[in-house]
Protein backbone atom coordinates (compact mmCIF):
# COMPACT_ATOMS: atom_id res chain seq x y z
CA UNK A 1 0.00 0.00 0.00
CA UNK A 2 2.82 1.93 1.42
CA UNK A 3 6.20 1.57 -0.60
CA UNK A 4 9.16 4.17 -0.63
CA UNK A 5 11.83 2.64 -2.67
CA UNK A 6 15.67 4.19 -1.46
CA UNK A 7 14.08 7.62 -0.69
CA UNK A 8 17.14 10.27 0.64
CA UNK A 9 16.47 13.97 1.57
CA UNK A 10 18.84 16.29 3.35
CA UNK A 11 18.19 19.33 5.20
CA UNK A 12 21.54 21.28 6.64
CA UNK A 13 23.93 18.27 8.09
CA UNK A 14 20.83 16.19 8.66
CA UNK A 15 20.42 13.06 5.80
CA UNK A 16 17.81 10.46 5.49
CA UNK A 17 19.60 8.02 4.07
CA UNK A 18 17.80 5.11 1.32
CA UNK A 19 15.06 4.48 3.14
CA UNK A 20 13.07 1.78 1.76
CA UNK A 21 9.83 0.27 3.85
CA UNK A 22 7.11 -1.39 2.61
CA UNK A 23 3.80 -0.99 4.26
CA UNK A 24 0.64 -3.52 3.46
CA UNK A 25 -2.87 -2.74 2.90
CA UNK A 26 -4.84 -2.28 6.10
CA UNK A 27 -1.86 -2.46 8.30
CA UNK A 28 -0.51 -0.32 11.68
CA UNK A 29 2.40 0.36 11.44
CA UNK A 30 5.06 2.56 13.90
CA UNK A 31 7.84 4.29 13.03
CA UNK A 32 10.22 4.50 16.41
CA UNK A 33 13.09 6.63 17.05
CA UNK A 34 14.61 9.21 19.23
CA UNK A 35 13.80 12.65 18.23
CA UNK A 36 15.86 14.15 16.00
CA UNK A 37 16.05 10.87 14.07
CA UNK A 38 14.06 12.00 11.14
CA UNK A 39 10.89 10.41 11.70
CA UNK A 40 8.68 13.89 11.05
CA UNK A 41 10.93 14.35 7.92
CA UNK A 42 10.14 10.77 6.59
CA UNK A 43 6.46 11.71 7.27
CA UNK A 44 6.51 14.85 5.28
CA UNK A 45 8.05 13.43 2.63
CA UNK A 46 5.86 10.83 2.44
CA UNK A 47 2.95 13.74 2.44
CA UNK A 48 4.82 15.64 -0.22
CA UNK A 49 5.40 18.48 1.80
CA UNK A 50 9.31 18.08 1.28
CA UNK A 51 10.51 17.03 -2.17
CA UNK A 52 12.68 13.56 -2.01
CA UNK A 53 16.42 13.86 -3.74
CA UNK A 54 16.43 10.37 -4.88
CA UNK A 55 14.15 7.26 -4.57
CA UNK A 56 10.52 6.55 -5.48
CA UNK A 57 7.63 6.46 -3.25
CA UNK A 58 4.33 4.25 -4.54
CA UNK A 59 1.05 4.75 -2.71
CA UNK A 60 -2.03 1.95 -3.37
CA UNK A 61 0.39 1.10 -6.31
CA UNK A 62 0.99 4.38 -7.84
CA UNK A 63 3.81 6.38 -8.05
CA UNK A 64 3.55 9.34 -6.26
CA UNK A 65 6.76 10.57 -6.32
CA UNK A 66 5.76 14.11 -8.01
CA UNK A 67 2.62 14.47 -7.18
CA UNK A 68 1.08 17.24 -5.50
CA UNK A 69 0.51 16.81 -1.39
CA UNK A 70 -3.14 17.55 -2.20
CA UNK A 71 -3.38 14.28 -4.77
CA UNK A 72 -1.92 11.81 -3.05
CA UNK A 73 -5.01 10.15 -0.92
CA UNK A 74 -3.43 10.71 2.51
CA UNK A 75 -4.44 11.71 5.46
CA UNK A 76 -2.21 13.50 7.95
CA UNK A 77 -2.35 14.94 11.31
CA UNK A 78 0.69 16.64 12.58
CA UNK A 79 2.52 17.01 15.90
CA UNK A 80 0.61 19.19 17.52
CA UNK A 81 -2.47 18.90 15.17
CA UNK A 82 -2.13 22.54 13.63
CA UNK A 83 -5.94 23.36 13.88
CA UNK A 84 -6.66 26.21 11.95
CA UNK A 85 -7.11 29.05 14.85
CA UNK A 86 -9.01 31.26 13.10
CA UNK A 87 -12.17 28.30 12.13
CA UNK A 88 -14.67 26.41 14.88
CA UNK A 89 -14.44 22.63 14.69
CA UNK A 90 -16.68 22.49 12.60
CA UNK A 91 -15.25 24.52 9.86
CA UNK A 92 -11.78 22.91 10.90
CA UNK A 93 -13.75 19.28 9.41
CA UNK A 94 -15.60 20.75 6.55
CA UNK A 95 -12.15 22.47 5.23
CA UNK A 96 -10.97 19.59 2.74
CA UNK A 97 -14.40 19.25 1.49
CA UNK A 98 -15.00 22.39 1.19
CA UNK A 99 -11.74 22.69 -1.31
CA UNK A 100 -12.62 19.64 -2.86
CA UNK A 101 -16.06 21.31 -3.82
CA UNK A 102 -18.92 19.30 -1.52
CA UNK A 103 -22.11 19.89 -1.94
CA UNK A 104 -23.40 21.31 1.39
CA UNK A 105 -26.05 18.13 2.33
CA UNK A 106 -23.30 15.54 1.45
CA UNK A 107 -20.84 17.68 3.19
CA UNK A 108 -23.21 17.59 6.44
CA UNK A 109 -23.48 14.03 6.49
CA UNK A 110 -20.04 13.26 6.10
CA UNK A 111 -19.41 15.39 9.06
CA UNK A 112 -21.98 14.32 11.35
CA UNK A 113 -20.57 10.61 10.46
CA UNK A 114 -16.78 11.43 10.95
CA UNK A 115 -18.32 13.20 14.30
CA UNK A 116 -19.98 10.03 15.39
CA UNK A 117 -17.46 7.73 14.81
CA UNK A 118 -15.18 9.99 16.93
CA UNK A 119 -17.42 11.24 19.77
CA UNK A 120 -17.03 14.67 18.85
CA UNK A 121 -20.29 15.61 17.74
CA UNK A 122 -21.07 18.12 20.85
CA UNK A 123 -17.78 19.63 20.25
CA UNK A 124 -18.82 20.96 16.74
CA UNK A 125 -19.86 24.40 17.39
CA UNK A 126 -16.52 25.14 19.50
CA UNK A 127 -14.24 27.08 18.49
CA UNK A 128 -10.23 25.71 18.56
CA UNK A 129 -8.70 27.77 21.37
CA UNK A 130 -10.11 26.07 24.32
CA UNK A 131 -9.90 22.62 23.63
CA UNK A 132 -8.24 19.84 25.31
CA UNK A 133 -4.95 18.20 23.89
CA UNK A 134 -7.55 14.84 23.10
CA UNK A 135 -10.03 17.13 21.67
CA UNK A 136 -7.83 18.53 19.69
CA UNK A 137 -6.64 15.36 18.61
CA UNK A 138 -9.97 13.75 17.66
CA UNK A 139 -10.56 16.90 15.80
CA UNK A 140 -7.44 17.19 14.07
CA UNK A 141 -8.18 12.91 13.34
CA UNK A 142 -11.41 14.02 12.00
CA UNK A 143 -10.49 16.60 10.13
CA UNK A 144 -8.08 14.04 7.99
CA UNK A 145 -10.57 11.16 8.13
CA UNK A 146 -13.46 12.88 6.86
CA UNK A 147 -11.67 13.05 3.58
CA UNK A 148 -11.77 9.10 3.24
CA UNK A 149 -7.59 9.15 2.84
CA UNK A 150 -6.03 5.95 1.64
CA UNK A 151 -3.49 6.09 4.25
CA UNK A 152 -3.53 8.38 7.35
CA UNK A 153 0.02 9.46 8.76
CA UNK A 154 0.16 10.58 12.45
CA UNK A 155 2.70 12.46 13.39
CA UNK A 156 3.17 11.76 17.95
CA UNK A 157 -0.45 11.75 17.83
CA UNK A 158 -0.09 11.20 21.24
CA UNK A 159 3.13 12.80 22.37
CA UNK A 160 1.34 15.98 24.05
CA UNK A 161 -1.68 13.73 26.18
CA UNK A 162 -0.94 12.49 29.37
CA UNK A 163 -0.31 9.54 30.18
CA UNK A 164 -3.86 8.34 30.72
CA UNK A 165 -5.77 9.67 28.21
CA UNK A 166 -2.84 8.41 25.76
CA UNK A 167 -4.01 5.06 26.54
CA UNK A 168 -7.71 5.56 26.16
CA UNK A 169 -6.35 7.84 22.54
CA UNK A 170 -4.13 4.71 21.27
CA UNK A 171 -7.05 2.65 22.11
CA UNK A 172 -8.85 4.58 19.93
CA UNK A 173 -6.77 4.93 17.33
CA UNK A 174 -6.18 1.09 16.96
CA UNK A 175 -9.83 0.23 16.73
CA UNK A 176 -10.68 3.14 14.52
CA UNK A 177 -7.99 2.01 11.95
CA UNK A 178 -9.04 -1.67 12.20
CA UNK A 179 -13.01 -0.52 11.74
CA UNK A 180 -12.33 1.53 8.54
CA UNK A 181 -9.07 -1.25 7.75
CA UNK A 182 -6.80 1.92 7.08
CA UNK A 183 -3.30 1.47 6.50
CA UNK A 184 -1.77 3.44 8.75
CA UNK A 185 1.62 5.27 9.95
CA UNK A 186 1.89 5.83 13.31
CA UNK A 187 5.35 8.40 14.47
CA UNK A 188 6.21 8.02 18.04
CA UNK A 189 9.84 7.89 20.58
CA UNK A 190 7.58 6.00 22.88
CA UNK A 191 7.74 2.18 22.77
CA UNK A 192 4.74 1.89 24.97
CA UNK A 193 2.69 2.91 22.47
CA UNK A 194 4.44 0.61 19.75
CA UNK A 195 3.62 -2.12 22.05
CA UNK A 196 -0.62 -1.11 22.20
CA UNK A 197 -1.09 -0.27 18.84
CA UNK A 198 1.57 -1.55 16.15
CA UNK A 199 1.63 -4.59 13.82
CA UNK A 200 4.82 -3.90 12.50
CA UNK A 201 7.71 -1.34 13.54
CA UNK A 202 10.60 0.04 12.02
CA UNK A 203 13.00 2.31 14.00
CA UNK A 204 15.16 5.18 12.75
CA UNK A 205 18.02 6.52 14.36
CA UNK A 206 19.94 9.30 12.40
CA UNK A 207 17.74 9.54 8.98
CA UNK A 208 19.34 5.72 9.16
CA UNK A 209 17.06 2.90 9.05
CA UNK A 210 17.86 0.34 11.74
CA UNK A 211 15.37 -2.65 11.77
CA UNK A 212 12.14 -3.28 10.61
CA UNK A 213 9.84 -5.92 11.50
CA UNK A 214 7.14 -7.18 14.27
CA UNK A 215 7.88 -6.16 17.71
CA UNK A 216 8.81 -9.63 18.48
CA UNK A 217 11.61 -9.73 16.30
CA UNK A 218 12.66 -6.41 17.67
CA UNK A 219 13.03 -6.92 20.94
CA UNK A 220 13.96 -10.84 20.87
CA UNK A 221 16.69 -10.61 17.62
CA UNK A 222 17.62 -6.82 17.61
CA UNK A 223 20.13 -5.89 14.60
CA UNK A 224 22.43 -3.77 16.45
CA UNK A 225 22.72 -2.72 19.83
CA UNK A 226 20.63 0.63 19.33
CA UNK A 227 17.77 -1.23 18.48
CA UNK A 228 18.39 -3.41 21.86
CA UNK A 229 19.06 -0.69 23.41
CA UNK A 230 15.93 1.38 22.30
CA UNK A 231 13.66 -2.11 22.83
CA UNK A 232 15.00 -1.61 26.79
CA UNK A 233 16.79 -5.15 26.02
CA UNK A 234 19.65 -3.45 28.08
CA UNK A 235 20.69 -7.00 28.94
CA UNK A 236 20.90 -8.32 25.50
CA UNK A 237 24.77 -9.34 24.05
CA UNK A 238 24.64 -9.28 20.55
CA UNK A 239 27.18 -11.76 18.61
CA UNK A 240 29.07 -11.86 15.72
CA UNK A 241 29.79 -15.15 13.70
CA UNK A 242 32.75 -15.79 11.53
CA UNK A 243 31.98 -19.77 10.83
CA UNK A 244 31.37 -22.51 13.10
CA UNK A 245 32.27 -22.41 16.80
CA UNK A 246 33.41 -19.39 16.56
CA UNK A 247 31.35 -16.28 18.22
CA UNK A 248 32.51 -12.73 18.91
CA UNK A 249 30.66 -11.02 21.61
CA UNK A 250 29.73 -6.56 19.94
CA UNK A 251 30.60 -4.44 22.91
CA UNK A 252 28.11 -4.90 25.41
CA UNK A 253 25.28 -2.03 25.68
CA UNK A 254 26.16 0.46 28.40
CA UNK A 255 23.74 -0.24 30.89
CA UNK A 256 21.31 3.33 31.97
CA UNK B 1 2.33 53.11 42.31
CA UNK B 2 1.36 49.53 41.50
CA UNK B 3 2.10 48.65 37.82
CA UNK B 4 1.51 45.11 37.89
CA UNK B 5 -1.20 42.90 40.14
CA UNK B 6 0.74 39.82 40.96
CA UNK B 7 3.82 41.39 41.39
CA UNK B 8 6.54 39.88 43.94
CA UNK B 9 7.51 40.83 47.76
CA UNK B 10 9.13 44.35 46.94
CA UNK B 11 12.22 46.11 48.71
CA UNK B 12 12.92 49.63 48.58
CA UNK B 13 15.69 48.69 46.09
CA UNK B 14 12.63 47.81 43.74
CA UNK B 15 11.06 50.37 44.65
CA UNK B 16 13.45 53.17 43.11
CA UNK B 17 13.96 50.93 40.26
CA UNK B 18 10.04 51.15 39.44
CA UNK B 19 9.38 54.59 40.01
CA UNK B 20 12.57 54.88 37.91
CA UNK B 21 11.44 53.60 35.00
CA UNK B 22 7.79 55.23 35.39
CA UNK B 23 9.26 58.65 35.67
CA UNK B 24 10.45 58.57 31.94
CA UNK B 25 7.18 57.32 31.38
CA UNK B 26 5.13 59.94 33.11
CA UNK B 27 7.64 62.83 31.67
CA UNK B 28 6.96 61.88 28.09
CA UNK B 29 2.69 61.50 28.54
CA UNK B 30 2.81 64.66 30.65
CA UNK B 31 4.98 66.58 27.25
CA UNK B 32 2.75 65.54 24.72
CA UNK B 33 -0.36 66.10 26.62
CA UNK B 34 1.12 69.24 27.28
CA UNK B 35 1.55 70.35 23.82
CA UNK B 36 -2.25 69.45 22.82
CA UNK B 37 -3.43 70.98 25.53
CA UNK B 38 -2.04 74.06 24.77
CA UNK B 39 -3.12 74.14 20.83
CA UNK B 40 -6.76 73.65 22.40
CA UNK B 41 -5.96 76.28 24.56
CA UNK B 42 -4.83 78.76 22.28
CA UNK B 43 -7.14 78.04 18.93
CA UNK B 44 -9.51 80.91 17.88
CA UNK B 45 -12.96 80.17 17.86
CA UNK B 46 -12.97 82.12 14.49
CA UNK B 47 -10.36 79.82 13.31
CA UNK B 48 -11.57 76.67 13.62
CA UNK B 49 -14.83 78.47 12.31
CA UNK B 50 -13.00 79.82 9.15
CA UNK B 51 -11.36 76.07 8.93
CA UNK B 52 -14.88 73.85 9.16
CA UNK B 53 -16.43 76.67 6.47
CA UNK B 54 -13.37 77.50 4.06
CA UNK B 55 -13.79 75.63 0.66
CA UNK B 56 -10.17 75.26 0.14
CA UNK B 57 -9.96 73.59 3.55
CA UNK B 58 -12.22 71.30 2.88
CA UNK B 59 -10.85 70.34 -0.58
CA UNK B 60 -7.16 70.34 1.29
CA UNK B 61 -8.79 67.71 3.82
CA UNK B 62 -10.58 65.55 1.21
CA UNK B 63 -7.11 65.23 -1.11
CA UNK B 64 -5.42 64.34 2.00
CA UNK B 65 -8.09 61.31 2.62
CA UNK B 66 -8.13 60.27 -0.27
CA UNK B 67 -4.66 60.16 -1.67
CA UNK B 68 -3.93 58.66 1.90
CA UNK B 69 -6.16 56.56 1.30
CA UNK B 70 -5.83 55.24 -2.23
CA UNK B 71 -1.92 55.19 -1.12
CA UNK B 72 -2.76 52.62 1.56
CA UNK B 73 -4.44 49.89 -0.87
CA UNK B 74 -2.00 50.40 -3.33
CA UNK B 75 0.95 49.66 -0.76
CA UNK B 76 -1.44 46.75 0.91
CA UNK B 77 -1.49 44.93 -2.79
CA UNK B 78 2.24 45.06 -2.90
CA UNK B 79 2.24 44.30 0.93
CA UNK B 80 0.72 41.37 0.89
CA UNK B 81 2.74 39.56 -1.75
CA UNK B 82 6.35 41.03 -1.01
CA UNK B 83 5.34 40.20 3.00
CA UNK B 84 4.46 36.73 1.68
CA UNK B 85 7.32 36.02 -0.52
CA UNK B 86 10.04 38.01 1.98
CA UNK B 87 8.63 35.61 4.58
CA UNK B 88 7.83 31.94 3.13
CA UNK B 89 9.98 32.14 -0.41
CA UNK B 90 14.07 31.84 -0.10
CA UNK B 91 15.89 33.11 -3.27
CA UNK B 92 19.65 34.66 -3.92
CA UNK B 93 19.31 37.98 -2.95
CA UNK B 94 16.65 37.82 -0.18
CA UNK B 95 18.37 39.91 2.19
CA UNK B 96 19.68 42.86 -0.63
CA UNK B 97 15.97 42.97 -1.01
CA UNK B 98 15.29 42.68 2.72
CA UNK B 99 17.32 45.85 3.27
CA UNK B 100 15.95 47.67 0.10
CA UNK B 101 12.26 47.52 1.76
CA UNK B 102 13.45 49.00 5.22
CA UNK B 103 15.45 51.85 2.78
CA UNK B 104 12.30 53.87 2.42
CA UNK B 105 11.74 54.19 6.45
CA UNK B 106 15.40 55.28 7.04
CA UNK B 107 16.23 57.70 4.71
CA UNK B 108 14.31 60.85 5.05
CA UNK B 109 11.10 62.01 3.62
CA UNK B 110 12.61 64.92 1.71
CA UNK B 111 14.79 62.44 -0.12
CA UNK B 112 12.40 60.28 -1.55
CA UNK B 113 10.54 63.75 -2.74
CA UNK B 114 14.00 65.01 -4.20
CA UNK B 115 14.92 61.66 -5.84
CA UNK B 116 11.51 60.91 -7.78
CA UNK B 117 11.57 65.15 -9.06
CA UNK B 118 14.69 64.12 -10.27
CA UNK B 119 13.99 61.44 -12.07
CA UNK B 120 10.97 62.89 -13.89
CA UNK B 121 12.97 66.22 -14.68
CA UNK B 122 16.33 64.72 -15.62
CA UNK B 123 16.60 61.17 -16.92
CA UNK B 124 15.14 60.09 -20.23
CA UNK B 125 12.35 57.09 -18.48
CA UNK B 126 11.19 59.49 -16.27
CA UNK B 127 10.51 62.19 -19.14
CA UNK B 128 9.08 59.17 -21.47
CA UNK B 129 6.92 58.36 -18.51
CA UNK B 130 5.65 61.87 -18.52
CA UNK B 131 5.65 63.19 -22.12
CA UNK B 132 5.03 59.68 -24.34
CA UNK B 133 3.26 57.60 -21.66
CA UNK B 134 1.19 60.82 -20.28
CA UNK B 135 1.73 59.56 -16.97
CA UNK B 136 2.65 63.04 -15.54
CA UNK B 137 2.88 62.91 -12.17
CA UNK B 138 4.99 65.97 -10.87
CA UNK B 139 2.67 69.18 -9.84
CA UNK B 140 -0.03 66.70 -9.87
CA UNK B 141 -2.45 64.83 -7.47
CA UNK B 142 -1.41 61.91 -9.08
CA UNK B 143 2.04 62.50 -7.21
CA UNK B 144 0.69 62.73 -3.99
CA UNK B 145 -0.12 59.25 -3.99
CA UNK B 146 3.19 58.46 -5.74
CA UNK B 147 5.91 60.28 -3.12
CA UNK B 148 3.24 58.50 -0.18
CA UNK B 149 3.61 55.11 -1.93
CA UNK B 150 7.57 56.04 -1.68
CA UNK B 151 7.76 56.97 1.74
CA UNK B 152 5.18 54.97 3.50
CA UNK B 153 4.55 51.59 1.66
CA UNK B 154 8.05 50.07 3.38
CA UNK B 155 5.57 50.11 6.89
CA UNK B 156 3.14 48.07 5.11
CA UNK B 157 5.53 45.55 4.14
CA UNK B 158 7.34 45.28 6.66
CA UNK B 159 4.60 44.35 9.22
CA UNK B 160 3.09 41.80 6.53
CA UNK B 161 6.35 39.85 6.19
CA UNK B 162 6.50 40.15 10.24
CA UNK B 163 2.51 39.50 10.30
CA UNK B 164 3.39 35.84 7.89
CA UNK B 165 6.48 34.97 9.86
CA UNK B 166 4.30 34.65 12.90
CA UNK B 167 1.85 31.92 10.96
CA UNK B 168 3.26 28.77 11.91
CA UNK B 169 4.07 26.53 8.28
CA UNK B 170 2.74 23.85 9.70
CA UNK B 171 -0.64 24.87 9.23
CA UNK B 172 -0.48 25.68 5.40
CA UNK B 173 1.10 22.46 4.89
CA UNK B 174 -1.81 20.61 6.99
CA UNK B 175 -4.01 22.68 4.55
CA UNK B 176 -1.73 21.17 1.48
CA UNK B 177 -2.53 17.76 2.21
CA UNK B 178 -6.15 18.67 2.32
CA UNK B 179 -6.68 19.30 -1.11
CA UNK B 180 -5.51 23.14 -1.42
CA UNK B 181 -3.47 24.25 -4.19
CA UNK B 182 -0.37 26.76 -2.40
CA UNK B 183 -2.66 29.66 -3.59
CA UNK B 184 -5.48 28.45 -1.97
CA UNK B 185 -4.34 27.32 0.96
CA UNK B 186 -2.42 31.22 1.00
CA UNK B 187 -6.33 32.73 0.42
CA UNK B 188 -8.10 30.26 2.79
CA UNK B 189 -5.06 30.11 5.84
CA UNK B 190 -2.03 31.88 6.11
CA UNK B 191 -3.66 35.17 4.99
CA UNK B 192 -6.97 35.32 7.64
CA UNK B 193 -4.16 34.27 10.10
CA UNK B 194 -2.07 37.27 9.17
CA UNK B 195 -4.71 39.78 8.60
CA UNK B 196 -4.10 41.38 11.89
CA UNK B 197 -1.16 42.35 11.32
CA UNK B 198 -1.32 43.48 7.26
CA UNK B 199 -4.17 45.89 8.77
CA UNK B 200 -1.87 47.03 11.25
CA UNK B 201 0.85 47.78 8.81
CA UNK B 202 -2.11 49.54 6.57
CA UNK B 203 -2.68 52.13 9.43
CA UNK B 204 1.23 52.51 9.81
CA UNK B 205 1.44 53.13 6.33
CA UNK B 206 -1.92 55.37 6.15
CA UNK B 207 -0.96 57.55 9.09
CA UNK B 208 2.39 58.37 7.66
CA UNK B 209 1.38 59.50 4.18
CA UNK B 210 -2.11 61.32 5.93
CA UNK B 211 0.99 63.29 7.59
CA UNK B 212 3.39 63.68 4.54
CA UNK B 213 5.14 67.00 4.14
CA UNK B 214 8.40 67.38 3.12
CA UNK B 215 8.54 65.64 -0.49
CA UNK B 216 5.21 67.30 -1.51
CA UNK B 217 6.08 70.78 -1.14
CA UNK B 218 9.67 69.63 -3.51
CA UNK B 219 7.61 67.16 -5.91
CA UNK B 220 4.41 68.56 -6.35
CA UNK B 221 3.92 71.60 -4.92
CA UNK B 222 1.33 72.97 -2.46
CA UNK B 223 -1.19 74.66 -5.41
CA UNK B 224 -4.52 75.63 -3.95
CA UNK B 225 -7.51 73.33 -4.93
CA UNK B 226 -5.11 71.32 -7.02
CA UNK B 227 -2.23 69.42 -4.75
CA UNK B 228 -2.75 70.84 -1.51
CA UNK B 229 -3.47 68.58 1.19
CA UNK B 230 -3.80 69.41 4.88
CA UNK B 231 -0.04 69.62 6.20
CA UNK B 232 0.96 71.72 3.62
CA UNK B 233 -1.73 73.91 4.12
CA UNK B 234 -0.71 74.34 7.60
CA UNK B 235 2.72 75.18 6.39
CA UNK B 236 0.94 77.52 3.93
CA UNK B 237 -1.08 79.44 6.78
CA UNK B 238 1.91 79.64 8.63
CA UNK B 239 3.75 81.60 5.84
CA UNK B 240 1.65 83.83 5.65
CA UNK B 241 1.26 84.51 9.00
CA UNK B 242 -2.34 82.84 9.51
CA UNK B 243 -0.96 81.21 12.84
CA UNK B 244 -4.32 81.03 14.01
CA UNK B 245 -6.07 78.59 10.97
CA UNK B 246 -2.94 76.45 11.21
CA UNK B 247 -3.39 75.56 14.65
CA UNK B 248 -7.21 75.20 14.08
CA UNK B 249 -6.20 72.53 11.03
CA UNK B 250 -3.14 71.24 13.54
CA UNK B 251 -5.63 70.62 15.83
CA UNK B 252 -8.24 68.78 12.84
CA UNK B 253 -5.18 66.42 12.10
CA UNK B 254 -4.10 65.45 15.58
CA UNK B 255 -8.04 64.49 15.88
CA UNK B 256 -7.41 61.97 12.75
CA UNK B 257 -4.14 60.94 14.47
CA UNK B 258 -6.29 59.84 17.48
CA UNK B 259 -8.64 57.91 15.34
CA UNK B 260 -6.05 55.82 13.72
CA UNK B 261 -3.95 55.60 16.84
CA UNK B 262 -7.41 54.26 18.72
CA UNK B 263 -8.04 52.00 16.09
CA UNK B 264 -4.12 50.18 15.68
CA UNK B 265 -4.99 49.73 19.49
CA UNK B 266 -8.34 47.52 18.76
CA UNK B 267 -6.95 45.87 15.58
CA UNK B 268 -3.64 44.63 16.39
CA UNK B 269 -1.95 46.25 19.53
CA UNK B 270 0.25 43.39 19.83
CA UNK B 271 1.41 42.37 16.15
CA UNK B 272 2.44 46.47 16.54
CA UNK B 273 4.79 45.74 19.66
CA UNK B 274 6.77 44.25 17.36
CA UNK B 275 7.96 46.37 14.45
Amino acid sequence: MIRTEEISFHIGTFELQRLSINIAKGEYFILLGPPGSGKTIFLECLCGLKKIKSGRLYIDGSDVTNIEPRARGIGYVPQDYALFPHLSVEQNIAFGLRTRGCKRKEMQSKIADTAELLEIRELLLRRIHGLSGGEKQRVALARALVLQPKVLLLDEPVCALDEVTRQEVCAQLLSIQRRLGLTTIHVSHNLEEAFTVADRAAILKAGVLQQIGSLDELVNKPSSNFVARFMRREKHILCKCDGPGKAEPDPPCENR
Amino acid sequence: MEIVLDTPVRGWRDRIFSAAAFFFVSVFVIFVLTLIITDIFYVDKKAVATVLTSKFIRHALWMSIWTSCATTLIALLFAIPMGYSLSRFRFPGRIIVDAIVDLPIVFPPLVAGLTLLVFFSQTALGRWIQNDLGLVFVFQPKGIVLCQFVTSASFAIRSAKTAFDDVDRRYENVALTLGCTQFASFRRVCLPLAKNGIIAGGILTWARAFGLFGPLMIFVGSFRNRTEVLSTTIFLEQSIGNLEVALAIALLLIFIALIAVTCIRLVGGSTLARL
